[in-house]
């Protein structure tokens, strides 16, 4: 039991990520409130994108941004995490930015932000009950 | 005139699911009081909310469901997380031959002294391209779903924002502060921290201060949508022009058409300057766009 505390201490902010995943997606589940539905995704992606960047980390190193002429790989962390998470927050501010505006438009028809009132509202519309 | 709600009150509200988007009395989510009369709820809307999940009891079930849902992930997470290698260590799998050769001649190859930059922007340059792609579609879906016809509203003028004498005097000082250190960080991309999606969103939002401290109709003057269309597109066509060529290279990199220069001049590491620029344009145009947008409805 020791040692797997210990190993998740030696895991920690991948556990603070994963705890993050965890909040954002029983966010996602609870809330009927579409705002509310947008955040929990939010937070999700940003637990990806904490786990994805503390696996570049490196103890006591630098950042990749070449010191002088000293381009000896030992001196600096791993690059490719920042590049690859870069992308990530790109597509997830895009994937956000359309979330919102299909719920302006869903607001401007049935003028609720609440699931169950607008399945409720467009079953009553096309006839289905 | 309202009472202001004190902190906590608006907290309970939240918590029960009222917070009331209708105060807000800006941007097109402000209810048309000429909404379509079809679509008014005559009946109170408490027994609606009950069609969709059955009884109160059925609710009760999904919430716990819910949760359990989310702990026993979570357990399954953390058991994971358990077996990860240990954080910061050197000898970690990730940190293999394709890092090594990157931070070993990526300085040399591409003549960026930041070496994410030179991932990015030289060897991943046709991702980063796709990426800005991505930033501009989701623009494009924005404007078709806002501006589009169907959306109720009436004719959008301006919003007035309040005109708060703290605010107007802070972004007075602050705007040019924050947009040269905008540009600054776009610019100097390949010597140091920054890089066009940062320096973008700084601008961005620099522009975003000053639309609200000072209204629309300042920055609207030389940043309405035909200048943004032209902007966006020269900087996207000249993006694509410049690293297209991957195609018919079969994604193999060209070498040395403009030479990587002295590394940690301004003026070096080829391409990578100009593609800084232009993403930095498309990121600052797709900030200020899409929050104009989503404010009051057109650019």
């Amino acid at each position: 039991m020791e040692n797997f505390w210990q190993q998740l201490w030696n895991a920690r902010i991948a556990v603070a990520a994963m705890t993050l995943f965890a909040v954002g997606f029983v966010t996602l589940l609870l809330h009927r409130n579409l705002l509310k539905k947008i955040i929990g995704l939010n937070i999700m992606e940003t637990a990806a994108y904490l786990l994805l960047t503390s696996l570049g980390f490196i103890e006591g190193r630098l950042s990749p941004i070449v010191l002088g002429e000293n381009t000896d790989p030992l001196l600096y962390v791993n690059p490719l995490p920042a590049g690859l998470v870069l992308t990530g927050i790109v597509v997830s501010v895009s994937v956000t930015a359309v979330m919102l505006a299909l719920t302006v438009r869903l607001y401007a028809r049935y003028h609720s932000l609440n699931l169950d009132d607008i399945y409720a509202m467009a079953q009553r519309e096309h006839g289905v009950n | 005139m309202k009472r202001k709600k004190s902190i906590k009150e608006r907290l309970r509200e939240w918590d029960a699911d009222a917070f009331d988007l209708t105060e807000r009395t800006a941007g097109p989510m402000h209810p048309a009081p000429a909404a379509p009369e079809e679509e008014k709820p005559e009946e109170p809307p408490a027994p609606e909310r009950e069609t969709r999940l059955g009884s109160r009891a059925l609710r009760i079930l999904y919430s716990v469901l819910a949760a359990l849902f989310g702990t026993v992930m979570l357990s399954f997470l953390l058991a994971t997380a358990s077996e990860l290698p240990p954080y910061g260590a050197a000898e970690n799998p990730v940190h293999n031959a394709v890092s090594e050769r990157y931070i070993r001649d990526g300085m040399r190859e591409t003549g960026a002294v930041n070496i994410v930059a030179g991932v990015i922007l030289d060897y991943r340059a046709f991702d980063t391209l796709g990426e800005s792609h991505v930033l501009f579609t989701a623009l494009t879906a924005v404007l078709i779903l806002l501006l589009g016809e169907g959306v109720h509203r009436e004719s959008t003028g301006q919003i007035r924002m309040q005109q708060d004498r703290i605010v107007t005097n802070t972004a007075s000082v602050l705007t040019p502060i924050i947009i040269l250190f905008g540009v600054y960080g776009i610019l100097t991309g390949h010597l140091g921290p920054g890089g066009g999606f940062s320096g973008g969103s700084i601008v961005g939002a620099g522009l975003i201060l000053h639309s609200v401290a000072f209204g629309y109709d300042r920055l609207g003057r030389y940043l309405n949508i035909k200048t943004f269309r032209i902007v966006c597109f020269a900087a996207l066509a000249f993006y694509s022009l410049s690293k297209c060529y991957s195609f018919f290279c079969g994604a193999n990199g060209l070498h040395t058409v403009f030479s990587p220069g002295v590394p940690g001049r301004i003026l070096s590491a080829g391409l990578i300057l100009p593609l800084n620029i232009a993403v930095g344009v498309v990121v600052a145009c797709t900030m200020y766009g899409l929050f104009s947008v989503f404010q009051r409805g057109k650019i």
